[in-house]
């Protein structure tokens, strides 16, 4: 098994210098001056510009410059956003719990409703039940998210008037962030009401972004359960006379979730390409808005820290499933 | 795909066209949804046909109009009109051709090249799977919008720009899917006896193994050729897409976005056309599996 940890990791790290040189080509890809894009500045004299350039290092060779970055990115130093002049490591480690927060309320909600949706109609295959869960996860898997945002807003927000339409929390309640979840923190503060107007804030992005992933695992876990219960080892289990419930939930549902982690951990970029378009509707205060604020913006230091820090997120829970992988399957290891 | 059933030599074997559409059809959606598809095509390929005015023609006298069945509604203008007096109808049908042309685009770059690549991993394994599986992994850990609308700052923003990107964050998926399939299937009997009989490489990647990948790399492909009309038009809604005026879809969501709450129509009926469009392409793709995969079949 460590034998597998460490090959597992031993992948991650050039995968890792990969993503790193895509973020330092980046910049130097755009059209454009570099020097004046890092700096913000428009007009500048012969002697700055050749200082500027000195100070970031663009006078030295390419690779030389790489290994630089490389070092710096190593140490912690993303660089300083252009616009505010704030670290941009700082600036995401502010917004990535609201992120985090929400994407995990969004793969909670579509795990709890999904797998038990996708078992349910394996095990009930061809009836109603089966072909109306099915007609609803596909309604869901083909589901534009932005405009489903729209459309909640327009009913919830708009004509019921339940749900208040951006941000985390009414602008009443104020404390110091622990967790940076908001629902922690609204629970910590002991003021009465916050953890409600939180909630309140959080569960239209939720339902938003968990959509796709709640119909993609529904589905999965359908079409896995689907090809484990025409097994040998099922029938064997049902010959020898368990209980239904024991073949489905623990001989069937088993085997058919291996695939199912796997989409659930590619889920993650589903879910940070969908805070993208979930956060800019709501405007949630998340590295989705942050991103796409920062490419409006031109903050060109930001997104190129935003896309490697991003980019590092998915590997690190790409490696968690592939170690969950190794675990539930023994024979992935060798 | 014919290559699924044998050659229909003897009598009372149906040809694997006939056997194809036998499955197919057994699934009422899959059905349905090739005929909205089919309607979709027809009305995008024959748009000026079908558009009662043109896209951008602007009526001053008639900005924000409801839809005709409403009161206060037009018989002209059937969806009503955007905030500068356009028809919706007319730019819905028009944006039709936008959808449709960069899904057959991102599928046909993303499954040949993703298909080919991923059988030299799944095949020769080694050294050449494993350099080919990190650049996959390298790709795969960006999100597709995330690395489109990076792609679109240094690039501009556009549709050509946007299909590359969006093909090139599909591709992973078909390389590793095809590998995963060769590698379940390489050592299985049926290979094995084809290498014994003396098969060659190529023979055995494309006309043994391929075959029986091909079912789930259908999915797939009708999977990306959806998911890439819905990741343009997040582009698009997000301003880093096709840019106004012209009639894409979510273009024109995102331009509806401020009247929300005044004009609810205009902000209803771009969303669902991309619902209906998308929706229709993914019935297809399940009764497509229902067809085509052959443990299906016989369970």
């Amino acid at each position: 098994m460590l034998r597998f940890l460490l090959g597992r990791l031993a992948i991650l790290i050039p995968t890792f210098l990969g993503v790193s040189l895509i973020a330092f080509s980046f910049i130097r890809m755009l059209p454009g001056d570099p020097v004046m894009l890092m700096s913000g500045e428009r007009v500048m004299s012969e002697e700055r510009h050749a200082a500027i350039m000195h100070d970031l290092g663009l006078d030295r060779p390419m690779p030389v410059q790489y290994l630089n970055y490389l070092t710096d990115v190593l140490s912690g130093d993303l660089g300083t956003s252009i616009v505010t002049k704030r670290p941009v490591l700082g600036e995401f480690l502010s917004l990535f719990p609201a992120t985090l927060e929400l994407s995990l309320c969004a793969i909670i909600l579509a795990v709890v409703l999904g797998v038990p949706a996708g078992v349910f109609a394996a095990v009930k295959r061809g009836t109603w039940f089966d072909q109306s869960i099915m007609g609803v996860a596909l309604v869901g898997y083909s589901m534009p998210i932005f405009w489903w945002g729209l459309l909640l807003i327009i009913f919830f927000s708009g004509y019921l008037q339940w749900t208040p339409v951006s941000g985390r929390i009414s602008l009443m309640y104020f404390f110091p962030p622990v967790t940076g979840f908001m629902l922690i923190d609204s629970l910590l503060s002991g003021q009465p009401g916050a953890f409600r107007s939180a909630f309140s804030y959080l569960i239209l992005p939720t339902i938003v972004l968990g959509t796709i992933p709640l119909a993609v695992i529904a589905r999965q876990t359908r079409s896995a359960m689907l090809e484990v219960l025409g097994e040998d080892y099922v029938r064997t289990a049902r010959s020898k006379g368990l209980s239904p419930l024991r073949v489905v939930g623990v001989h069937a549902l088993r085997n058919a979730l291996i695939p199912v982690i796997t989409t659930i951990g590619l889920q993650v970029g589903v879910l940070l390409a969908g805070a993208i378009l979930t956060e800019t509707i709501f405007s949630w205060p998340g590295i989705g808005k942050w991103m796409v604020d920062a490419v409006f913006k031109r903050d060109y230091a930001v997104v190129q820290g935003g896309l490697l820090l991003i980019a590092g997120v998915i590997m690190l829970v790409n490696l968690a499933v592939d170690i969950t992988y190794g675990f539930i399957n023994p024979r992935i290891r060798h | 795909m014919s290559t699924v059933t044998a050659s229909p030599k003897k009598t009372g074997h149906p040809s694997a066209l006939a056997e194809f559409w036998h499955y197919f059809s057994r699934n009422k959606g899959a059905v349905i949804g090739l005929a909205i598809f089919i309607v979709i095509l027809v009305v995008a390929i024959l748009a000026p046909l079908f558009a009662p005015h043109s896209p951008s023609e602007q009526n001053r006298e008639a900005l924000l109009l409801v839809p005709s069945w409403m009161e206060g509604g037009n018989s002209s203008y059937l969806l009503g009109t955007d905030a500068v007096g356009r028809d919706i109808l007319s730019r819905l049908i028009y944006g039709a051709r936008f959808s449709l042309f960069i899904g057959l685009v991102v599928v046909t770059l993303s499954v040949i090249s993703g298909v080919l690549v991923g059988l030299v991993a799944g095949y020769f394994g080694g050294r050449t799977d494993i350099v080919i599986m990190r650049i996959m992994d390298i790709i795969l850990a960006f999100p597709s919008l995330l690395l489109a609308l990076v792609l679109v700052a240094v690039l501009g923003p556009g549709l050509l720009n946007a299909m590359i990107a969006i093909s090139l964050v599909n591709q992973p998926h078909f390389v590793r899917l095809t590998r995963a399939s060769v590698l379940a299937e390489r050592e299985k009997e049926y290979v094995v006896a084809s290498k014994v009989a003396g098969a060659g490489t190529m023979r055995i990647m494309f006309l043994t193994i391929l075959p029986n990948c091909l079912g789930p790399l259908i999915v797939q492909a009708t999977l990306a050729f959806s998911a890439a009309i819905l990741d343009a038009a997040a582009l698009g809604f997000l301003g880093m897409g096709a840019q106004p005026p012209t009639p894409e879809w979510g273009t024109m969501l995102a331009e509806a976005r401020e009247f929300i709450q005044r004009a609810p129509w205009v902000v209803t009926f771009p969303g669902l056309a991309i619902l209906i469009t998308v929706l229709a392409i993914n019935l297809m793709g399940d009764g497509l599996r229902d067809a085509l995969d052959p443990k299906l079949k016989r369970s």
